[in-house]
């Protein structure tokens, strides 16, 4: 029996291919079970390398500092879609598989908050089919989440869906509040999914909610202070990110947390989204690290 | 001599670095004359020029720079602070005489930051004292190159003479239209969205607007920027290495392309400068869509 392996560069993928000589072929129907049960095996012991080799890697990194917030802006899918030919959205369900991958890396690692900008309210400007193929996607995937064997219970991680949950279609919005009531007890992680968000939508409902609070004591109207309006950030409920990795090249904040990433590391790798792997975590990780120094001092100043 | 030189690669970045043409002899740039189709009509003699490899129409209305990088330099030739600050005046100097040939409509600078009132005093004061001078050196020189000097920031905490120098320049160069010199002193996203908040509030108590009236539009307008009409940064420069934003601007950011150079802002001329606008003009505007 000859077996050939390959792992994939992020350790997450293992290929088994069984070869069989032209003597094996014969006793095929007898040995067949068994050697898909070896092949099972064996592809569990190399995921189990790979979980080792990235636990390794996660070691070397945490001697320094970790980052608390790491947020993703998943730009790429389209394009993606584009270069290979593939049918529209099937970049954004590549993208997704991506997510889940990033995702199971930050929470190896220990990074105990991540924000994902998967929605902006500028999206909705786009073809009414792609918005609607969108925003199925999505709710497929709110659904998917709740399920036992999700990661979000695998890595006991709390969903926070963060934005102007009013212009979603209903069907979205109850799928989103079902998940957040889901994994309310969750404690270990938090993943923050901004959908209908923009940085500019969540401070204007910020001062609205401020001026609101005090209107039964208007004489404190001017009394309006920074804290005030971080209270009612949709965001309040996490801290400030430490890095945020943009794909696909561009260095632009498209109006994602923008008051939070005043003293944030920006991260912009030129992949596109669904190529988006182990090595930029790392990467990512590391750029953190080499202006974590002067960061502190700054904020010490 | 004419030379060619293909930089290594940013190190936040992967994005390949452009071609760059330095040259020490400046007739042999190729330049492209081009209508000025900005804000203001600059005067007939100097007419707008747009360096070779650059396209007119996506050169950026509004440019922004944080000038990070000069006590760095200082402390890298082992000067003092001053020397580094001093250095970075003249570099800003070379910028906005390029982003005036060039067509750049507006140019904002971060001078002074919220978060540097935590510096030690001698050199908070020596910041001060240097503003002042310059622009009290430099006000003749807008005068003759048409840049007209706004300030934006809270300067109700700097000192008097400051002060003075500032309202006397804004006033002596008001109808300046070439080049407009935007100077953030002691400014930050934040207090510019808090005080827009503030008197948003103050219009809610007086019962000019209710909460639900208030939209996205009306903070716009309630922002320093907006309130001298200046249209909101198309690029934003940090030199030094430094990959964040800093609080200097914020709800102007949304859409900006951001470009971060390892140069120090002294070292910061005429070859950076066009590197950035190439990679600028590169990029895919979408505005969120």
């Amino acid at each position: 029996m000859n077996l050939h392996c390959s792992i994939s560069s992020d350790f997450n993928h293992v290929q088994v291919h069984h070869i069989l000589s032209f003597d094996q072929v014969q006793h095929e129907n007898q040995t067949s079970f068994k050697l898909i049960m070896d092949a099972k095996k064996i592809t569990q012991i190399y995921e189990g390398l790979g979980t080792l080799a990235r636990k390794c890697i996660f070691s070397i990194l945490s001697v320094s500092i970790i980052p608390n917030h790491i947020a993703f802006i998943m730009d790429g899918n389209r394009r993606y879609s584009k270069q290979h030919n593939l049918i529209q959205g099937a970049g954004h369900r590549i993208g997704f598989t991506s997510l889940m991958s990033m995702l199971k890396y930050c929470y190896e690692l220990g990074i105990k908050y991540v924000t994902i900008y998967a929605f902006s309210i500028e999206n909705f400007k786009r073809s009414p089919e792609e918005v609607q193929s969108l925003m199925d996607l999505i709710q497929e995937k709110i659904e998917g989440l709740i399920k036992e064997e999700s990661i979000v219970n695998q890595y006991g991680v709390r969903v926070y869906f963060i934005g102007n949950l009013k212009l979603l279609s209903k069907p979205v919005r109850l799928a989103a509040e079902r998940a957040m009531e889901a994994t309310a007890k969750n404690s270990r992680a938090v993943l923050s999914i901004c959908i209908a968000y923009t940085s500019t939508d969540e401070i204007l409902n910020a001062v609205v909610e401020s001026c609101e609070e005090r209107w039964d004591d208007k004489s404190e109207m001017n009394l309006i202070g920074v804290e005030d309006i971080e209270r009612h950030m949709y965001m309040a409920v996490t801290p400030d990110p430490d890095v945020i990795i943009r794909t696909s090249g561009e260095t632009r904040l498209s109006n994602f947390l923008l008051w939070q990433s005043g003293n944030c590391v920006l991260y912009s790798p030129a992949v596109l989204w669904p190529e988006i792997g182990f090595r930029h975590l790392v990467q990512a990780v590391l750029e953190f690290q080499k202006h974590f120094g002067y960061l502190r001092k700054q904020k010490r100043i | 001599m004419l030379s060619l030189s293909f930089s290594s690669p940013f190190p936040h970045s992967y994005l390949p670095k452009p071609l760059s043409l330095s040259t020490n002899n400046r007739r042999l740039h190729v330049f492209i004359k081009n209508q000025f189709t900005g804000a203001g009509i600059p005067s007939p003699e100097e007419p707008v020029v747009t360096p070779a490899g650059l396209r007119r129409e996506l050169m950026p209305k509004h440019m922004a720079i944080i000038m990070d990088g000069n006590r760095r330099w200082a402390r890298s030739r082992r000067l003092m602070p001053q020397a580094g600050y001093l250095a970075g005046a003249r570099a800003l100097k070379k910028v906005m005489e390029l982003c005036s040939k060039w067509g750049i409509q507006v140019l904002t600078v971060f001078a002074f930051s919220s978060e540097n009132w935590l510096r030690p005093k001698i050199e908070v004061d020596l910041l001060m004292g240097l503003l002042a001078n310059k622009l009290k050196d430099e006000i003749d020189y807008m005068g003759r190159e048409d840049i007209r000097l706004s300030v934006i920031g809270d300067v109700s905490k700097i000192p008097q003479s400051l002060r003075e120098f500032i309202t006397h320049g804004e006033n002596t160069t008001k109808n300046n239209s070439r080049l407009n010199l935007v100077i953030a002193i002691n400014y930050s996203g934040k207090y510019d969205i808090v005080q827009a908040c503030q008197s948003i509030a103050l219009k809610v108590k007086d019962g000019v607007v209710e909460p639900e009236e208030i939209n996205e539009l009306m903070i716009d307008n309630e922002l320093g920027m907006k309130s001298m009409q200046l249209p909101y940064p198309d690029l934003l420069i940090r030199t030094s290495g430094e990959v964040r934003v800093s609080n200097f601007f914020l709800w102007q950011l949304a859409y900006t392309e951001l470009y971060f150079t390892e140069t120090l802002w002294p070292d910061f001329g005429e070859d950076e400068l066009l590197r950035a606008l190439h990679v600028f003009q590169q990029r895919r505007r979408r505005y969120g869509v």
